[in-house]
């Protein structure tokens, strides 16, 4: 059971099992990268480059690479309509940077970024592009093939499976390269007094007694999502963030953030007139609507906005029109409360 | 609990017209606090006359919550010896704001207690970084 979940998540974005690695979250995957593959292939005065739009699991594990390394951090700027600018990301890549780590998907705007395009310019400038899929994974369909990357991350639990279990993909040629991350039980082949010999991929990379649970409860999430059919997804929630875009602008004083509902995931930030998102947050859950306020694991990108917190409402398979209709509903309350 | 139980009448005023909000030029003690989890910020100002407070202001950002809980812990503060402002607990804060507040919000309605607290040690020539949350 628990291999087949391996080799159904690997179908899942056109990968091979054995480029499958099991991590607690997309968060670890990202760390074991820059640990196993940043520790040996960057040096003082190489550069990283991320993007404005990223999350902090995506951001402190680089920082904490370069400042080991002497390395150079870099952030490509969010452009116009809160997408991702090509140029200012080409212009970034330099010789010196060996690694480009971005989203595929805005956790807090939605953006749905370039991906495939930025994979091509950062092989043109020789670095390797890692891909922070745990907001796109669970939306649509992601073939790591096509998109050419050398590293790819998301986490079960934002797409129906349960918490404590991630993935993490990479390239044959470079897993095989990497040496271990966490090391112990399971992750060797013989083990002598003074050295061990690793085992095979991805076993290299799964030290200890793994979240058995958690792959098979990843396994059927999987398995539930194809049945759903992930262009299905992707348009179901298409038409919800349209509907709740338009009943959201229509709202007073309210500054809505993120490019329009074909550019974008159902991840909705928005600010309410002059009330504070934790007011707006405590008032609609009153009302049986749950919405996330706060900096949402992403203070830089909410620097860039020019604000500390926002609203987010986001929608996934199991929402439909009425729940965007509660929203709409408690928030006119909220207007109202705070005299809008 | 509804949350407009949250939103009484009393916090909604004290939100919107608060009494003791403003800068105290030539303080004789201030201190600055933020929530960076959720962007309140708050500051607050005192004058003294011998170790009692006379005049007390805050200034910042914040929730309702977090601005009310400022407003009304400044009017408690006023006449207070600063011994007495270091010796409040967060049990008073929550009783000047009279509803249940829950945990998630806990550290909104005690920024003003902290931040005044900063504000009484350091006078006190105490380490204002030993002020806890609670």
């Amino acid at each position: 059971m628990y291999e087949s979940s391996r080799e159904k998540i690997a179908c899942f974005i056109n990968a091979s099992p054995e480029e499958i690695v099991f991590v607690r979250n997309a968060t670890e995957g990202i760390n074991l990268i820059a640990c196993s593959f940043g520790g040996p292939n960057v040096s003082r005065g190489d550069n990283i480059l991320l993007t404005q739009l990223e999350h902090h699991s995506n951001i402190v594990p680089w920082q904490l690479l370069a400042q080991r390394k002497k390395a150079t951090l870099s952030f490509a700027k969010m452009s116009k309509n809160f997408l991702l600018g090509e140029k200012d990301f080409a212009q970034k890549l330099n010789k010196k940077t060996k690694i480009a780590s971005f989203t595929a998907a805005s956790n807090v705007l939605g953006t749905i970024t370039p991906v495939e395009k930025l994979v091509k310019l950062s092989h043109e400038a020789g670095a390797v592009a890692v891909v922070d899929a745990a907001q796109a994974a669970p939306h649509f369909s992601l073939d790591v093939k096509k998109l050419d990357c050398d590293f790819a991350v998301f986490s079960g639990h934002k797409m129906l499976g349960p918490t404590g279990i991630g993935v993490l993909y990479g390239k044959k040629e470079l897993l095989e390269e990497m040496p271990p991350f966490l090391a112990g039980g399971d992750m060797i082949k013989r083990v002598f007094w003074q050295h061990s010999e690793y085992n095979d991929l991805p076993y290299k990379f799964e030290a200890g007694t793994p979240n058995i649970s958690g792959v098979i409860g990843l396994g059927a999430a999987v398995d539930y999502l194809q049945r759903l059919g992930m262009s299905n997804i992707r348009s179901h929630e298409q038409s919800l963030t349209k509907y709740a875009l338009e009943e959201l602008s229509s709202l007073p004083k309210t500054v809505l953030y993120g490019p329009p509902a074909d550019k974008r995931t159902a991840a909705i930030s928005f600010n309410l007139g002059g009330v504070h998102p934790h007011d707006v947050a405590s008032v609609v859950d009153g009302e049986g609507v749950a919405i996330r306020s706060g900096h949402h694991c992403a203070m830089p990108l909410m620097s860039v906005l020019g604000v500390a917190a926002t609203c987010r409402a986001s929608f996934y398979v199991y929402n439909d029109v009425a729940d965007v209709d509660a929203l709409a509903t408690a928030l006119r309350k909220t207007t109202k409360l705070f005299r809008l | 609990m509804l949350m407009q139980d949250l939103y009484v009448a009393e916090i909604l005023d004290r939100y919107r017209n608060p009494m003791h909000k403003g800068i105290l030029q030539n303080a004789d003690s201030s201190a600055r606090e933020s929530n960076p989890l959720c962007g309140d910020d708050l500051q607050i100002f005192l004058k003294l006359e011998g170790s009692r407070v006379k005049e007390i202001r805050f200034s910042g950002v914040g929730c309702a919550i977090s601005q009310a809980s400022a407003d009304l812990l400044c009017e408690l503060a006023e006449g207070k010896t600063l011994k007495e402002i270091v010796a409040l607990k967060k049990e008073d804060v929550l009783k000047l704001l009279g509803v249940p507040i829950s945990a998630v919000r806990l550290k909104c309605a005690l920024l003003s207690l902290k931040t005044l607290k900063m504000a009484a040690y350091t006078k006190l020539g105490l380490d204002e970084k030993k002020v806890g949350w609670a």
